[in-house]
């Protein structure tokens, strides 16, 4: 049971339960409990890895008095973008924090619109203006250099300016969540069943890993056991997922730099993936699996020796990939020191996945939670030090071969599983809980409020890239501009994830 | 140096012959039939409000439908006899607005008359279409031997090749690279957000499908649509701006 607090309290509460940043933030996020005469409530998790959980506490807003706080940024960093789109969503001041810009609504938006407030309709079309700057610095010779949102290549959509001095990039600043849809808004009053197509659409690169954070929530409130069968084809789906997107990503990040027989040969391995996907799936991004209670597909022992057989043919052109990489000197030339992220600068973001682990920060949720059938894989996370563009594609790398590992453990289990039930029928009653899993851009977690229906009254989704994305402006300081692409592609985070 | 290129030399030629056709477990157009009763549950487990029934008669609108396969599930479920719904293991058609769908066969067969240069827009998507988009590039599909190119402005370009429901915060991108791009121009709303627009339902963040801020030419049903429906889009798309062109 979370602790409540009293707004006045949160500094304090904050301080207490990061314990110095050994606990990271994991998500901070508002709901409107005016309903059940609660009123407005920011909820504060935070990791605890010790215990492989997640705890923390909740602040309670009286709707009719104050609505600010002491923004807790200064203390926890990690907290500067919830804060900001608390104040979006809720209209909860944050005193003290330092960007006080929006974050989630642009400037077709009225000011005081807090769309997920309940007294606002899901398709309230409100128009009105506000203010949304874009930072730049100023001073001799700085230029500016705006780049999107619509961008040169087949990518999604955001705005960047950089402040540059000469070559070099001094200053940049991304405005964001171009694709917000408003899904957390779009799913409430839905059952967990009618929201999982909307779910498994908030991104395509992360579906399995958004779908099962959002199914393990749901399977917290009603408190039931997924069959072992489904626990693994869930936890083989997983490690699908993310050898489908480092492989992309390997073959993407010489991209970068126009090493194009390193894309072509990512490209041929990727494809072989996608459609391993759809026979597998039934679509190329394997939607269609996972449902709240299990899963909805068996993987067939036919099955298994076809992955068999494309995970054989990929490690192989991993291999080569790998070699290719390592023997080319001016590849490597661009790569090493090129986006570096400190070790301090990942653990004060709270940053996740990949982009930590490559700044010699072991954060990875299959170890530091126990879901799935990760405790029976005898799983390590991959580190590297440096922190550069070098030390993140490596990291993949490292990580493709723990995969293919596991890819093959599990086939093993699932051979030896000799339960057949693919999933439990789900009886929804009122509650709360999360869910997490490890995408392959890193951890992503989900909250989800169930009413006395059993509907959704409350989807909170943190994914990866969410904590991933203000290291990307620190990374790049000091980069000359032509490496801007190479340095983003080495992080691969998701606008559609983040921008909901 | 030598090294890579006996690497690229070790490898056979990747580039395929677009085939429509899928495997065993893919979720395509759906095909057979059902009584009244079970079509009514088809249409109520729709989550786009794409299945819409008359008697014993049903319609899919492959605009909007996410291809979830929970129509086909229902049936399974409630029919007991033979009759029943299931997905065709290809995929939908390009859906055309000016000229009929004879127009892409006929197309795959002449060789182009001219190339078509496109700009891709991302309205608001999940990131599927678009990174089946950038999967055309890749030596299987070879997009480029068809004479197609993606370009980085809208002012290069004949068609503007939008994905995703129409974001509040995209309208007015959307709205300016329509309007840079030069004439005769083509719009091609592509997987079942752009084309749809019913994926989300409708928030307070969304405006819709492309159709309600920008003309569509020419719907591309999927959610997403395979790099081969894309493919196939796309050269009736030149083919209509041939049309355009005369």
């Amino acid at each position: 049971m979370m602790t409540t607090i009293m707004p006045e309290a949160i500094l304090m509460a904050a301080e207490k339960m990061s314990a110095g940043g050994k606990h990271p933030l994991t998500a901070m996020f508002g709901r409107d409990e005016t309903a059940t005469g609660v009123g407005y409530v920011i909820y504060c998790y935070f990791e605890i890895p010790e215990e492989k959980t997640v705890d923390g506490f909740k602040v309670v807003f009286n709707p009719n008095g104050s609505l600010e706080y002491d923004s807790i940024t200064h203390v926890v960093p990690a907290a500067a973008w919830y804060e900001r789109e608390i104040k979006d969503m809720f209209g909860l001041v944050p005193k003290g924090h330092p960007d006080l810009r929006p974050l989630v609504l642009h400037e077709t938006f009225p000011e005081d619109f807090y769309p997920l407030r309940k007294n606002v309709k899901v398709n309230a079309k409100v128009r009105g203006e506000r203010q949304f700057k874009v930072r730049t610095a100023k001073g001799e010779g700085l230029f500016e250099v705006p780049v999107g949102p619509i961008h040169a290549g087949i990518i999604e959509p955001g705005h960047f300016r950089f402040s540059q001095a000469g070559e070099a990039m001094l200053q940049l600043d991304a405005k964001l969540f171009y694709t917000h849809r408003g899904i957390e808004k779009a799913v409430e009053g839905k059952t967990p069943y009618e929201a999982l197509p909307i779910v498994e659409r908030i991104c395509g690169a992360c579906s399995i890993a958004n779908t099962w954070s959002f199914c393990q929530a749901v399977e917290k409130v009603v408190s039931v056991q997924v069959p072992r069968r489904a626990e693994i084809i869930r936890t083989l789906l997983m490690e699908l997922e993310r050898i489908t997107n480092h492989v992309g990503d390997i073959g993407n990040i010489p991209a970068g730099v126009g090493f194009n027989p390193a894309i072509s040969l990512g490209g041929r391995l990727k494809e072989k993936l996608m459609r391993l996907n759809e026979a597998v799936a039934g679509n190329r991004f394997l939607r269609g699996m996972i449902i709240p209670g299990g899963v909805a597909q068996n993987i067939t022992s036919e099955l298994c020796e076809r992955i068999h057989q494309v995970m054989d043919e990929v490690a192989d052109g991993v291999e080569d990939m790998a070699t290719m990489f390592h023997e080319q000197e001016n590849f490597q030339n661009r790569i090493q020191t090129t986006g570096i992220v400190r070790n301090q600068t990942a653990m004060d973001l709270a940053m996740v996945g990949v982009g930590a682990r490559a700044s010699g920060y072991a954060h990875d949720s299959r170890s530091d939670f126990s879901y799935g059938v990760y405790d029976e894989l005898d799983f390590k996370p991959y580190t590297k030090t440096m922190g550069d563009v070098a030390a993140r594609l490596l990291v993949r790398i490292g990580e493709l071969s723990a995969s293919f590992e596991m890819v093959d453990k599990l086939i093993e289990l699932l051979n030896n599983c000799g339960e057949q039930e693919l999933s439990v029928v789900m009886e929804y009653v009122e509650g709360s809980g999360w869910g997490i899993s490890e995408s392959a851009r890193g951890s992503n977690f989900q909250y989800v409020a169930l009413d006395g229906d059993g509907r959704i009254d409350r989807l909170f989704v943190r994914s990866a890239s969410y904590a991933n994305w203000p290291a990307l402006p620190i990374a790049v300081q000091g980069d000359i501009i032509p490496d801007f692409p190479l340095i983003n592609k080495s992080f691969e985070l998701c606008y559609a994830c983040i921008d909901r | 140096m030598f090294k890579v290129l006996e690497r690229i030399f070790k490898d056979k030629l990747a580039t395929e012959n677009i085939s429509l056709s899928a495997s065993d477990r893919y979720r395509g157009p759906i095909e057979g039939s059902a009584n009244s009763d079970v079509l009514k549950e088809c249409a109520a487990v729709c989550p786009v409000k794409a299945f819409n029934v008359s008697g014993d008669k049903y319609n899919v609108d492959y605009k909007k439908c996410i291809f979830c396969g929970r129509c086909v599930e229902a049936c399974a479920k409630k029919a007991i006899d033979e009759a029943s719904l299931r997905h065709k293991h290809e995929d939908a058609l390009p859906v055309l607005i000016e000229s009929g769908q004879e127009v892409l066969q006929e197309v795959l067969k002449e060789k182009l008359g001219r190339s078509l240069h496109v700009r891709h827009l991302d309205a608001g998507s999940c990131n599927a279409c678009d990174f089946e988009m950038g999967a055309m590039s890749n030596p299987v599909y070879d997009l480029h031997r068809y004479g197609v190119h993606f370009v980085a402005s809208p002012r290069h370009a004949d068609m503007l090749m939008v994905t995703g429901v129409v974001t509040r915060n995209l309208e007015q991108a959307l709205k300016m690279s329509y309007e840079a791009l030069p004439e005769p121009k083509l719009v091609m709303a592509c997987g079942a957000c752009a084309a749809g627009g019913e994926t989300y339902g409708d928030t307070y963040a969304v405006v819709g499908a492309a159709d309600k801020v920008v003309p569509v030419d020419i719907y591309v049903p999927g959610c997403p649509p395979r790099p081969t429906a894309m493919i196939m889009a796309l050269l009736a798309a030149a083919d209509m701006l041939k049309e355009k062109m005369k």
